[in-house]
């Protein structure tokens, strides 16, 4: 079966995130306050096939684990949709 | 399917332009036709306004291989060592998209070079700019840099020099200009599509429907407020990519497997078949079935006008198709045989074996319409060149002084070259912030030097002498890093050709760019024009930006611009005019004036200053020419690069003095024991010098006033990064 | 007889030809190794140069640590023999998890051309005998991903076992405790964001780049028993 899966790959907690704290600056003088905590992340989507829905989530976290993330510095989150 | 009548105007053509097309058909063009002929018709491909006035350009001498019409020009600059020298604009794509605009502009020129079997080594990015006060501006500045640094960086090619200008005139027409060097390692190749029955190989990335019309659309006409809705139009580019297709073109050329190469740039897949096969008298079959795609669904015309990146167009004898095909695959690039070379002189496109396009090719290539454009001189420059400039002296002479260092267009552009991989290839002797760039070549003891200049506020009070101005300050550029100003490449950005003014200025540019070059014996070897950049009819100071190349004499050193050693005697040579304040830094910084005639040049004293410069290169520490800001600036300038004040001894420097931007001088530093020698140099090259002060010390001491090295330091080289760290992407 | 270098080139490499003429200049005997090979040459030293190894897609060194030689380059890292990874080199070397940490966008987010000045930290390394501990060199950094990190309790270990070797001076993208290039626990696999082949002539700038990889010729040398 053919499943679709969004990874979305964000810095981990506790790394400083540049590209986020540029753009919480900027917000504020576009007219946007009240924004905290800005993070920016990559997303990545991918059709995998497999049996069940549990085998292509696991699938997926094996990719994440070997390529998709660094897990020195990311975190992952998997969400699948048939 | 067939065409209507108002269709060609959508596609940028005239109605006159579709009559000429049918009669020369001698039937109603297809679909596909009639956008081929647009492309390739368009003003930035076929220069239809131009061409009448480039034809009067000096384009021949001794040491010019190939001139204009191939991919770039080839200078021999030592004897049997060759290079490939050019420059192109992409201004309108940066307007639109700054990012990829500028980063598919270094895309395009880097394959121009490539096109010629040339390995490119270096790249300059003259640039111009709005004012920094503008928002707009800090984010184009920003998505410019980023993207020829993304580029270029990526397929590692130095960014060695360049130039970033910022007058409001180009607020929403920036200039993007790219020059790029390269060094021909083994053959040279020409884009010429001989022998029937040699097939057409395309390489690199797939066709999507980046840039449709780009040319036409984007090139070719003004900007309104209609201009965001063209940002589809405006190509992606993958540095990757290009990086593959230079190494694998350049283990074909050196394989010896290639019969004819031509890049893709403005009109896609229409330009190279046309060109190519009308250069050699040939024709092409072309079947679109194997072009390699992006998109699915690509209607024909789509895919002959598509201006996807990273791709070329090779040909091949049959025999070593195979070994082609081998090559790239280890690359990891696309290559597919489209075509086949044949006898008549026909471009025939076929799709799904029907024939969507059947053509002369010669129509496409090189039977554009020719427009001998009106022109007249319009009245408003005479009420310009009659207001004479503010010459009352600043309340503080030192105040003025500061305010012109950190004057944007004066200010360290370090901020924007630290960005630039300056120095891959281990070849760059000088790179930024110097007056030219000095590039030895590869396994080589050849050194080049190249420089661009471009001073569009000379050529908006006069352009026939703003242009020789433009040329007289690259060949001075040349010679003050010791270097023998050989050639140029230029891009020449002006408004629209379809107003009398902008044509009057053009052809007013180039009779300057051709008397200047005549008189110093620096033929032109190709290069771009850029027309339509204008917005809501406000159209750019007309800029010609001249890219200048030089070569080494075996013995000749190199020489730098910053001051040197405590004691150094500092000579100023050449005349300086007081009265030549027209068009400078100065009156715009501190009076807000661009009026009157710009500074006047004698190309005789030019020459003579080329010859000092060359005499006296064996005992001149430093050299620096004079141009923007004057003598202030040229001096602080020294001392800031040199990291050492000076002193100057004379009390004759009034502020019309320290700023009056005569050309033809330069400001020399020798040893003490020296001096005896540059002045008998200066003798024999028929130039007056005059020593004007010693260097040394913590201080600039003008004499009239002074400031620490170290306050100016900070101002010069914060003034820039202040602007554009507060820019908001 | 003069060592023998591979230098790895994978497709979007571009400071292989740079490396190949510092080391012949210091010589040595470079050559080329195709990143789809499986197997490297008879080679004494391994460098993996700097450019943007397959685009720098997904993350920089991330799709290149997978290419069939690394396998090899970790076999001869195994057996004692010598790697240096120069920036792009670097960040492939910590993808591929032979060095610890990993290089992130400079906290300036913008790409940095420039000279910069390094002090070495551990001089008693293969890599930095030519230098002494505290000596200041410099070397031009090229990156828009310079900027290294490892979690907090590595960084001790790191220190108390000396495998960080060279910290820049006036920290120019925000390394974690300025880290500019680090070791193994062997000390046999290098990695610097720096670029040392850039620093092999008076003429460019400095000759400091010449200490990094002369150190490595040396030691081959004091090997071999010469």
């Amino acid at each position: 079966m053919a499943f679709t899966a969004s990874v979305n790959v964000m810095l981990k907690e506790g790394i400083a995130d540049p590209q986020g704290q540029t753009i919480e600056r900027a917000l504020p003088a576009l007219g946007f306050t009240g924004v905290e905590e800005v993070r920016v992340g990559k997303r990545i989507r991918l059709t995998v096939d497999a049996p069940s829905e549990e085998e292509a989530r696991a699938r997926v976290e094996q990719m994440c684990e070997r390529l998709l993330s660094n897990p020195v510095i990311e975190s992952y989150e998997v969400t699948l949709e048939r | 399917m067939t065409t209507t009548a108002s269709l060609h105007r959508e596609l940028g053509l005239t109605d006159d332009e579709f009559e000429q097309i049918r009669d020369r058909l001698g039937r109603e063009p297809s679909y596909t036709e009639l956008a081929m002929f647009s492309v390739m018709w368009s003003e930035h491909c076929s220069y239809k306004s131009s061409r009448v006035h480039l034809k009067k350009l000096p384009t021949e001498g001794p040491n010019i291989l190939v001139g204009p019409g191939e991919g770039a020009g080839i200078i021999e600059v030592a004897p049997g060592v060759a290079v490939a020298w050019k420059a192109e604009s992409h201004n309108h794509p940066s307007f639109v998209e700054p990012f990829n605009g500028a980063a598919t502009g270094v895309g395009g020129i880097v394959r121009d070079i490539l096109s010629m079997g040339a390995r490119p080594i270096a790249l300059m990015d003259p640039l111009r700019f709005g004012s920094l006060d503008d928002a707009r501006t800090r984010y184009l500045v920003d998505g410019v840099v980023h993207g020829i640094s993304s580029y270029g960086n990526s397929i590692g090619v130095p960014t060695v020099g360049g130039e970033a200008v910022f007058e409001e005139c180009y607020a929403e027409n920036p200039l993007v200009n790219v020059a790029c060097l390269g060094v021909i390692e083994d053959k040279l190749m020409h884009g010429r599509a001989e022998g029937p029955g040699n097939i057409a190989i395309l390489i690199g990335s797939r066709t999507g429907r980046d840039g449709i019309g780009g040319a036409s659309v984007l090139a070719s006409a003004e900007f309104d407020e209609t201009s965001e809705e063209k940002r589809p139009s405006v190509q992606v580019g993958d540095p990757f990519s290009e990086k593959l297709l230079i190494e694998a073109c350049l283990e074909l050329i050196s394989s010896g497997l290639l019969v004819g190469l031509q890049d893709l740039g403005a009109g896609g897949i229409s330009c190279p078949t046309s060109e190519m096969t009308s250069k050699a008298g040939t024709g092409m079959r072309v079947d679109i079935d194997h072009v390699h795609r992006r998109e699915p669904g690509m209607e024909p015309f789509e895919v002959m006008i598509s201006e996807s990146q990273e791709r070329m167009l090779a040909v091949v004898e049959p025999a070593r198709r195979d070994e082609v095909l081998e090559v790239c695959a280890r690359w990891g690039i696309d290559a597919n045989v489209i075509g086949e070379v044949i006898s008549s002189d026909r471009l025939e496109i076929v799709s799904e074996g029907e024939v969507v396009a059947d053509v002369p090719a010669a129509a496409l290539a090189e039977e554009g319409p020719i427009y001998d454009r009106p022109l007249a001189r319009p009245g408003w420059i005479d009420e310009v060149q009659s207001k004479l400039p503010t010459t009352t002296p600043p309340a503080s002479l030192a105040d003025a002084f500061m305010r012109v260092l950190s004057s944007p267009n004066i200010a360290s552009k370090r901020w924007i070259w630290e960005q630039y991989d300056h120095m891959i290839f281990l070849g760059t002797l000088q790179g930024p912030g110097g007056d030219a760039a000095v590039i030895r070549l590869p396994d080589s003891d050849v050194r080049v030097a190249i420089t661009t200049d471009g001073p569009g506020r000379y050529c908006y009070l006069d352009p026939y002498e703003g242009a020789r101005l433009a040329v007289a300050e690259a060949a001075r550029n040349i010679a003050c890093v010791g270097a023998k100003p050989l050639a140029i490449t230029n891009c020449l950005n002006l408004g629209n050709p379809e107003k009398e003014d902008v044509m009057w200025q053009f052809s007013e540019v180039i009779r300057g760019m051709g008397d200047a070059c005549t008189a110093l014996a620096t033929p032109v070897t190709g290069g771009n024009v850029s027309f339509y950049n204008e917005t809501k009819g406000r159209a750019i100071y007309p800029t010609p930006v001249i890219g200048m190349l030089g070569a080494f004499a075996p013995e000749a050193e190199v020489r730098g611009l910053g001051f040197i050693g405590e004691g150094d005697v500092i000579v100023l040579v050449g005349e300086t005019d007081p009265s030549d304040l027209g068009g400078s830094e100065y009156s715009k910084v501190i009076h807000a004036e661009v009026v009157g005639t710009p500074p006047k040049l004698d190309l005789e004293a030019e020459k003579a200053l080329l010859a000092f410069l060359a005499g006296a290169n064996a005992t001149i520490r430093s050299a620096h020419d004079l141009s923007a800001g004057g003598l202030a600036v040229a001096l602080a300038e020294a001392a800031l690069a040199g990291g050492v004040g000076f002193a100057l001894e004379v009390d004759d420097l009034d502020h019309l003095a320290l700023f009056s931007e005569s050309p033809s001088r330069a400001v020399v530093t020798c040893a003490a024991a020296g001096e005896a020698a540059i002045f008998a140099a200066a003798e024999r090259a028929g130039v007056v010098a005059r020593r004007i002060g010693v260097v040394g010390g913590p201080n600039m001491r003008f004499g009239a006033f002074e400031t620490a090295l170290d306050e100016a330091r900070s101002t010069y080289e914060g003034a820039l990064s202040e602007s554009l760290s507060s820019s908001i992407k | 007889m003069s060592a023998r270098v591979g230098i790895v080139v994978f497709p979007g490499s571009n400071c292989e030809q740079d490396c190949e003429k510092v080391f012949r200049d210091l010589g040595a005997e470079p050559m080329m190794v195709w990143h789809a090979e499986d197997a490297l040459p008879d080679v004494d030293i391994v460098v993996l140069p700097g450019g943007f190894a397959h685009g720098d897609y997904l993350r920089t060194g991330a799709l290149a640590r997978f290419s069939p030689i690394m396998s090899a380059v970790q076999k001869h890292s195994d057996a004692g023999g010598l790697t240096i990874g120069i920036c792009n080199g670097f960040q492939v070397l910590c993808e591929a998890g032979m060095l610890p940490g990993a290089l992130r966008k400079n906290a300036g987010l913008k790409f940095l051309c420039k000279w910069v000045d390094l002090t070495v930290d551990n001089a008693d390394t293969p890599f930095t005998s030519r230098a002494e501990p505290g000596r200041v060199i410099r070397i031009p950094i090229n990156h828009f991903e310079g900027n290294w990190y490892c979690e907090p309790a590595v960084l001790d270990d790191l220190k108390a076992n000396g495998q960080i070797v060279l910290r820049y001076a006036d920290n120019p993208n925000g390394s974690l405790d300025s880290v500019a290039g680090l070791a193994n626990e062997n000390f046999t696999v290098f990695g610097l964001m720096p670029h040392p082949e850039r620093a092999c002539e008076s003429i460019l700038g400095s000759e400091d780049g010449a200490l990094i990889l002369g150190s490595m010729l040396d030691h081959l040398t004091a090997k071999a028993g010469v």
